[in-house]
C-alpha cells in the first residue's frame, strides 16, 4: 500500500491548482435517495419488532427540586404496564470522563441526566420510565407515579447563576479557577484564560477602541425527528439497540457504561436519522429502553415528544460575552480582550472552550486575552450544536468589528481581508494556522454580484460577517468488497445525515476509477464495521472519505497482485491506473474485468481502510446579507443572502451547497427568532414548533452558496469539513445589516421584533 | 391520549341530544386542529368526542342577498376558494387565508376558532369587524349571540352544556364598504397572532367621509376586543392619516395585553396602534374599490 | 375501555378496513396499525408537517385527524405517491435537485407538493413558499426544496 505522503503527492492537492477528477465534483443521485422519497427508509421510530412494548418517560415539572421519594406502585398496578425503571436501574459508572467524539462527558453526570438521582435540575429532567402494551397506557401510567419533591429556587440565566448567593445546583462542583480549586461550591465549574502578547501595550497603540456586552439566548438544534430508541435485552445478555444517532459506537460505549455491560454485549444498529446537528451524540433514551427491556424480556421502543426534545435534550447555551477591540490608525487590529460566560445547563461542560478559541480566530490579534466561564444553570444539559460555541462568539466579535469599521469609515470586507487569519498567524489560544482560505472567502464576496449590486430603498441594510470552525478528524473505518459484476459493496461506519454515504462512496469510486453508482454503500452496525467516531465535527467526508480512499488503495494493491498472477509477471510490474490494472506490453484489465476474474476463483478481494487523520484544516466562511426592517414593527425581512466558504474540495457540490444553505438558515433562525423562553419558575413556555420559531420557507429567500476551493493539504483529495461553519456568521451579519438599515445596534439574540421595537422606541424618546 | 368515545351524528337534533345527555362531558369536534392537540396535552379530557362534520347545517356555506351564513364546521379552505367572500367579506378571507398553513386550513373552521375562544384567534377580530352573529342551539332552543359577546375569557365562552355553535350570520356588506384583517407575527406564517386587528369601514357615496366603522382587536386582552369606541372616532370624518391615528391611539388605549413568549406589553400596545392604522388604510382602499 | 372500532377507508387506492381506538390519530393508525411508516411524526401538534397526507385529495396533518374521521375517506400517504413502476416526477425532482438531507421531512414535503401542483400546476416561487410553509425542514434551508418543486411543476407539464 502506498504511504500517505505518496498519496498526498499523487492526489496532487499540495501543488498546482485544482486537480481534475472524474467522480469528485459531480452530482450523482444519492444511493439512499429513492428510499427517502418513497417513505421506505427506516428511521428509528419505524422499527417494528414482535412483542414490542412502548416506553414513556416521566419528566420533572420543576426546574429545581430535591426528589424526596418515588412511588411507582400505582403505575405498576395499571393493567398493561410491564415495567417501571428509575435511576436505581442504571449502573453507576463513577466519576469518570468519557470522550464522545465531539466533546467529553462525565459519566456520573450522564447517568444522572438519564434519570435524576437526588435532584431534578431542570424542567424536563427524566425521573422514571414505564413500558406498557401501548403508548397510551404507558403515558397514563407515568401520571400514576407519585414523586415527592421539595422545591428549590431555580436559576436559568448565566449572569444570575454566577452571582454569590445564587441558587446552587451542585454541592460538589467547585470552580476550577485558572487551575485553583475554589473554596466554596459554585455554579461556575471552570474559569480558564488564553493570552498572547501584551494587551496593555496593544490597546495603547489603538486609535479606536470599542467595548460592548452581548447576551444570547438558549437555542435548540431543532432536528425534525425526535429522539428515539428501541432495545432488546436478550436472555443471553446480548443487548441490541436500534436508534437514530450520530455515532453508533459512541452509543455503544455510553449504553455499556450506563447499564453495566461490556461493550461486546452491546450491538448498536444505526437507523436512518432525521437530523442531529450535534444533538444526537449524547444518549437519552437508549439506556432507558435497554433497562426496560431487561425487566420485561421484550423489545421496548421509547420515543420523545417534541416537548420532550425541547425540555429534555441538549440545546446550545445562552451566553454573556464582553468584547473589547483596539484598532490602530491604519485600520489594523492591535489588541483584543474578551470574556465569555456560557450556560452549561444542568451539568458542567458548555462549549465555552471552543467559543473562546473561536472569538478572535478570524483575525490576526497580536495582543489578546480571552477568559472563559463554564456555568451551571437549571436548564437541560447543553450539547453540541453545529460549531458549538462559535456562533455566540462570532455574534459579539463580528458586531464589534462592524462598529469599528463604521467609526473609522472602513470597508468591512476590506478590513477583514487586511486583518484576516492566514497561514502563519498564531491564534490567541496558541495554534499557528496552516494554509487556510479565509482571505479567499472574503475576496469571493468582494467579487460577488451581490456585493457589487447597490442596495436601494428605505430601511434596508447590508451586513457582512466572517466565521471560523476547527473541524475535526477522529477515527473512521470502512471495508469494501469487490463484486463479480464490477461493483464494490462499501460498508462504512458513519451514520448518514445529509448524503455522506454518497460523498464517501465517491472518494472510493474516484480512487478505483469507477462510477459512483458502481459503489453500493451501507452504513454498518457496531458489529459489522470497524470503529468509527461520530458524524460530527464536519469530519465524515474528510475522515471516513479518507478511510474509503485507503480501502480503495488496498483493493488496488490486491487487484494488481492478482493480475500479476494472471499474467505471470512480477507484482511490481503491474500498476493500477485509469480504472484498471495495467501490466507489461499493454496488458490491461478494466476494473470490471478483473473483478469478474478474481471472483471466479481464489481469495475474495476485500479492501479495508481505517484512518485517524490529524490535519482536518479549519473552515472559514464570509457571508453577506441584505435585510429590510419594518421601522414600526421591528420585523426583519431577509432579502438576499450570499455565503462564501472555503470547502477545500467539494466532493459532491450539491451536498456542499446544501450544508451551507442549511447552516445559514439555522443561523438566521438563531439571529432573528429562536429562543428558549422561561417563566419565573424556570419553566420553558415555548416547547413547541409553534412558539419555538425555526424558519419556514416563507421567511427566506434563496441562499446563494459560493464554493471556494482551497484544497486542504492534509487530505488526499483536499477535503475540508463543511457542515458546521455556515451557522457561525449569520446572526452577526444580520445584526450588522440591521444597524445599517435603521441605525440601531442589537447586542442581544434573538433580534426579535419586540426587542427591536424596544430599541426603536427608546431611540425615539 | 386519554380514552374517549367517538360519535358522528348526522343531524343537528342528534348532536344536541348527545351533547345534552352527556352534559358537559362531551366535546364537539370540527376541524380538530385545536381540540386534538388539547386532548393530547391533557387540557381537555372529554368522555366523548362529537364529530359535527356530518351535520348539513354545520358544513353549509350560503351567500345570498340576506348576507352570508357560514356553518360552524366549514373549513377555511372552502372560504378561501369562494370568490364572493374575498370581495364582500375581505376581512374574513384575510383571516382564513393565514390560519395555520394549507394543511391546517383544510381542517380548521371559523366556528372552531371561535369556540376555542383563544384571545389570539385570527378570525375573531374579523368577525367583530364584520358584525357577525352566532347562532347557538341547545336543549332549550336556538338563540343569537353577537360575536363580540361570545367569548368570556381565555378558552371560555357563552356556550352552556349541551349547546353548540351552528353557524355564523353576516349582514350583507353596505355599499362603499371594505374590510381587512392583519396580524403581527414574528415569522411570515405558522405563528399565533401577537396582535391581530380586523376592521370594516363604510364610506359615503363620494368615497370621502367615513359613515361607519368597526374594529376588532385580538391577542391584546383576555378575549377578542370590540373596539367600538375607537371606531366611533372615525364616523363623520374624512379618511386622513390624522383621523386614522386618532382611532389607532384610542385602540391602543383599549388594549390590555400581557407579557408572554409571543410578545411584551410594550410591543403589543405599540403594535396595536400601528396595525389599526394599517388595517383601516387597507379597508378604506377596499371600500374605494382600489384594493 | 373504549372499544376498538372498524374504519373502512380507501388508502393509497386500496379498500382497507382497520381496527383502531377512538383516541388514535390517523398518524398513529397509519404507522402502528397499518405499518405505513413513511408518514413521519415530528411534533404531533400540527406545526411541522412531517405527517402530511391527503384526505380526500386535500393535504392535512395526520397528527390532528382522528383515525375514526377517515371512515369512508380516501387517504393518500407517501407510499401511494409513486406509480407501480418508477417514481412520480415530484420524487424524481427531489432526488435530482438534492432537495433532501436527512430525509425525515421529505415524505411530508412530497405529499404537500403533490397537493399544490394538483391545484396550481404553475406556481410562482412565492406561491410554493406559501403552500409549503406548514412543512418544516431543518437541514436544507429550503433553497433546493423550492427549486425541486418548481422543477417538478415543469416535469409534470412536460409529461402530460
Amino acid at each position: 500500500m502506498a504511504t500517505v505522503e505518496q498519496d498526498l503527492a499523487t492526489a496532487g492537492s499540495n501543488g498546482s491548482g485544482p486537480k481534475k477528477y472524474k467522480v469528485i465534483g459531480t452530482r450523482p443521485i444519492r444511493h439512499d435517495g429513492v428510499d427517502k422519497v418513497t417513505g421506505r427508509a427506516q428511521y428509528g421510530a419505524d422499527i417494528r419488532l414482535t412483542g414490542m412494548l412502548a416506553g414513556v418517560v416521566l419528566r420533572s415539572p420543576h426546574a429545581h427540586a430535591k426528589i424526596l421519594s418515588i412511588d411507582v406502585s400505582k403505575a405498576l398496578a395499571l393493567p398493561g404496564v410491564r415495567a417501571v425503571v428509575t435511576n436505581a436501574d442504571l449502573s453507576d459508572p463513577g466519576d469518570r470522563m468519557c470522550e464522545l467524539g465531539e466533546g467529553a462527558v462525565n459519566l456520573r453526570h450522564l447517568n444522572h441526566n438519564i434519570f435524576a438521582k437526588d435532584k431534578a435540575l431542570y424542567r424536563g429532567h427524566a425521573i422514571a420510565a414505564v413500558a406498557a402494551d401501548n403508548i397510551h397506557i404507558a403515558e397514563q401510567a407515568t401520571k400514576l407515579i407519585d414523586v415527592k419533591y421539595e422545591l428549590l429556587a431555580p436559576v436559568v440565566d448565566v449572569v444570575a447563576a454566577m452571582q454569590p448567593g445564587a441558587p446552587l445546583l451542585h454541592a460538589d462542583v467547585y470552580t476550577d479557577d485558572l487551575g485553583e480549586k475554589s473554596a466554596q461550591p459554585s455554579n461556575v465549574a471552570r474559569h480558564f484564560r488564553f493570552e498572547q502578547g501584551d494587551i496593555a501595550k496593544g490597546f495603547a497603540q489603538a486609535a479606536c477602541i470599542i467595548e460592548r456586552e452581548f447576551h444570547t439566548a438558549t437555542v435548540h438544534q431543532g432536528y425534525i425527528e425526535p429522539q428515539n430508541a428501541t432495545a432488546f435485552w436478550s436472555a443471553d445478555g446480548q443487548i441490541t439497540v436500534w436508534t437514530s444517532t450520530q455515532g453508533s459506537f459512541s452509543v455503544r460505549q455510553q449504553v455499556a457504561e450506563l447499564v453495566g455491560a461490556p461493550i461486546s454485549r452491546v450491538k448498536v444498529i444505526p437507523t436512518e436519522i432525521g437530523g442531529g446537528f450535534g444533538g444526537k451524540i449524547r444518549v437519552y433514551l437508549e439506556p432507558v429502553a435497554a433497562a426496560l427491556s431487561k425487566k420485561t424480556g421484550r423489545p421496548v421502543q421509547v420515543l420523545m415528544s417534541r416537548a420532550d426534545v425541547f425540555e429534555g435534550t441538549g440545546p446550545t447555551p445562552g451566553s454573556f460575552i464582553k468584547v473589547k477591540l483596539g484598532v490602530d490608525a491604519h485600520g489594523m487590529i492591535v489588541a483584543g480582550e474578551a470574556s465569555l460566560a456560557y450556560e452549561a445547563g444542568a451539568y458542567p461542560g458548555s462549549p465555552v472552550g471552543p467559543g473562546a478559541m473561536c472569538i478572535f480566530s478570524c483575525y490576526n490579534v497580536p495582543n489578546g486575552r480571552v477568559d472563559g466561564y463554564d456555568v451551571c444553570v437549571n436548564k437541560p444539559q447543553t450539547s453540541a450544536y453545529r460549531a458549538p460555541g462559535a456562533t455566540n462568539a462570532a455574534f459579539a466579535m463580528e458586531t464589534v468589528v462592524d462598529e469599528v469599521c463604521q467609526q473609522l469609515d472602513l470597508d468591512p470586507l476590506e478590513f477583514r481581508r487586511r486583518n484576516a487569519a492566514k497561514e502563519g498567524v498564531r491564534r490567541v489560544d496558541g495554534p499557528v494556522y496552516p494554509k487556510v482560505g479565509l482571505v479567499e472567502t472574503i475576496e469571493a464576496c468582494q467579487r460577488s454580484e451581490h456585493w457589487n449590486t447597490p442596495l436601494e430603498g428605505p430601511n434596508r441594510g447590508r451586513g457582512v460577517a466572517s466565521g471560523f470552525w476547527f473541524n475535526c478528524g477522529l477515527r473512521s473505518s470502512c471495508s469494501a468488497t469487490v463484486n463479480p459484476d464490477g461493483t464494490v459493496a462499501l460498508v462504512e461506519g458513519s451514520t448518514d445525515i445529509g448524503g455522506s454515504r454518497t460523498g464517501i462512496a465517491m472518494q472510493l469510486a474516484e480512487t478505483l476509477g469507477i462510477a459512483a453508482t458502481d459503489v453500493v454503500p451501507t452504513v454498518g452496525d457496531t458489529d459489522s464495521v470497524g470503529y468509527t467516531d461520530v458524524t460530527g465535527g464536519s469530519r465524515v467526508t474528510f475522515a471516513t472519505g479518507w478511510a474509503a480512499y485507503l480501502a480503495a488503495l488496498d483493493i488496488q494493491q490486491q487487484l494488481c497482485a492478482r493480475a500479476a498472477d494472471e499474467w505471470d509477471v512480477p507484482a511490481e510490474a503491474v500498476t493500477y491506473a485509469e480504472g484498471g490494472v495495467n501490466g507489461p506490453e499493454g496488458r490491461r484489465f478494466s476494473f470490471a474485468e478483473i473483478a469478474a476474474k478474481v471472483n471466479a476463483h481464489g481469495d475474495p478481494v476485500v479492501g479495508r481502510g481505517s484512518a485517524d487523520p490529524q490535519h482536518c484544516g479549519g473552515a472559514f466562511a464570509t457571508h453577506i446579507v441584505d435585510v429590510e426592517v419594518d421601522p414600526e414593527l421591528g420585523k426583519v425581512k431577509v432579502l438576499r443572502y450570499t455565503a462564501a466558504q472555503d470547502v477545500g474540495t467539494a466532493i459532491h457540490p450539491a451536498y456542499v451547497e446544501g450544508q451551507i444553505q442549511g447552516g445559514v438558515v439555522q443561523g438566521i433562525g438563531w439571529g432573528l427568532n429562536e429562543e428558549y423562553f422561561y417563566d419565573v419558575k424556570g419553566v420553558m413556555r415555548n416547547s413547541t414548533f409553534l412558539d419555538y420559531r425555526i424558519p419556514t420557507c416563507l421567511d427566506l429567500p434563496m441562499i446563494d452558496a459560493l464554493i471556494v476551493e482551497v484544497p486542504n493539504p492534509g487530505h488526499p483529495y483536499g477535503v475540508r469539513g463543511v457542515g458546521e461553519v455556515p451557522i457561525v456568521p449569520p446572526p452577526a451579519a444580520l445584526a450588522n445589516a440591521i444597524a445599517q438599515a435603521i441605525g440601531i445596534r442589537m447586542t442581544q439574540l434573538p433580534m426579535s421584533p419586540p426587542r427591536i421595537v424596544h430599541e426603536i422606541l427608546k431611540k425615539n424618546v | 391520549m386519554h380514552e374517549f368515545e367517538y360519535v358522528a351524528p348526522r343531524s343537528l337534533a342528534d348532536a344536541v341530544a348527545v351533547l345534552s345527555r352527556l352534559n358537559g362531558q362531551a366535546k364537539p369536534l370540527a376541524g380538530g386542529t385545536d381540540l386534538i392537540d388539547q386532548m393530547r396535552m391533557g387540557r381537555y379530557q372529554p368522555g366523548t368526542v362529537v364529530d359535527l362534520k356530518k351535520i348539513p347545517e354545520l358544513v353549509r356555506l350560503e351567500l345570498s342577498s340576506a348576507g352570508l351564513r357560514l356553518g360552524a364546521a366549514v373549513p377555511c379552505r372552502v372560504i378561501n376558494e369562494h370568490p364572493a367572500i374575498a370581495s364582500d367579506y375581505s376581512a374574513l378571507k384575510d383571516s382564513t387565508h393565514i390560519i395555520g398553513g394549507i394543511q391546517i386550513q383544510n381542517r380548521a373552521s371559523v366556528g372552531g376558532n371561535l369556540c376555542n375562544s383563544g384571545p389570539a384567534a385570527d378570525s375573531s377580530p374579523s368577525l367583530i369587524a364584520l358584525g357577525a352573529v352566532c347562532v347557538v342551539t341547545g336543549p332549550k332552543g336556538t338563540r343569537d349571540v353577537p360575536v363580540e359577546q361570545f367569548c368570556t375569557g381565555p378558552g371560555k365562552n357563552v356556550l352552556q352544556p349541551g349547546e353548540l355553535l351552528v353557524e355564523l350570520k353576516f349582514p350583507s356588506p353596505a355599499a362603499n364598504s371594505g374590510s381587512a384583517y392583519e396580524r403581527f407575527i414574528p415569522r411570515y406564517e405558522m405563528d399565533i397572532a401577537v396582535v391581530g386587528v380586523g376592521a370594516s369601514v363604510t364610506l359615503d357615496a363620494a368615497g370621502e367621509t367615513i359613515i361607519s366603522a368597526r374594529i376588532g382587536l385580538g391577542a391584546v386582552g383576555p378575549t377578542p376586543i370590540d373596539a367600538t369606541s375607537a371606531a366611533a372616532l372615525l364616523v363623520g370624518k374624512s379618511a386622513t392619516r390624522e383621523t386614522l391615528e386618532l382611532a389607532a391611539e384610542a385602540a391602543r388605549g383599549l388594549a390590555t395585553p400581557i407579557d408572554d413568549m409571543r410578545g411584551t406589553v410594550e410591543f403589543r400596545k405599540h403594535a396595536t396602534g400601528v396595525l389599526v392604522r394599517r388595517v383601516l388604510e387597507t379597508a378604506i382602499q377596499r371600500a374605494k374599490g382600489l384594493a | 375501555m373504549a372499544k376498538k372500532q372498524v374504519v373502512s377507508a380507501t388508502i393509497n387506492g386500496n379498500a382497507t378496513e382497520f381496527l383502531c381506538e377512538p383516541r388514535q390519530t390517523l398518524l398513529e393508525a397509519l404507522r402502528d396499525n397499518l405499518d405505513l411508516t413513511g408518514t413521519k411524526e415530528g411534533c404531533s401538534n400540527g406545526n411541522c408537517g412531517a405527517c402530511t397526507v391527503l384526505l380526500d385529495g386535500h393535504p392535512v396533518v395526520s397528527c390532528l385527524v382522528l383515525a375514526m374521521e377517515a371512515e369512508g375517506a380516501e387517504v393518500t400517504t407517501i407510499e401511494g405517491i409513486a406509480p407501480s413502476e418508477g417514481l412520480d416526477p415530484i420524487q424524481q425532482a427531489f432526488l435530482e435537485n438534492a432537495a433532501l438531507q436527512c430525509g425525515i421531512c421529505t415524505p411530508g414535503f412530497i405529499v404537500a407538493t403533490k397537493a399544490l401542483l394538483d391545484t396550481n400546476p404553475s406556481p410562482t416561487e412565492n406561491e410554493v413558499r406559501f403552500a409549503l410553509a406548514n412543512n418544516l425542514c431543518r437541514c436544507t434551508g429550503y433553497d433546493k426544496i423550492v427549486r425541486a418543486v418548481l422543477d417538478a411543476a415543469e416535469r409534470r407539464k412536460a409529461s402530460v
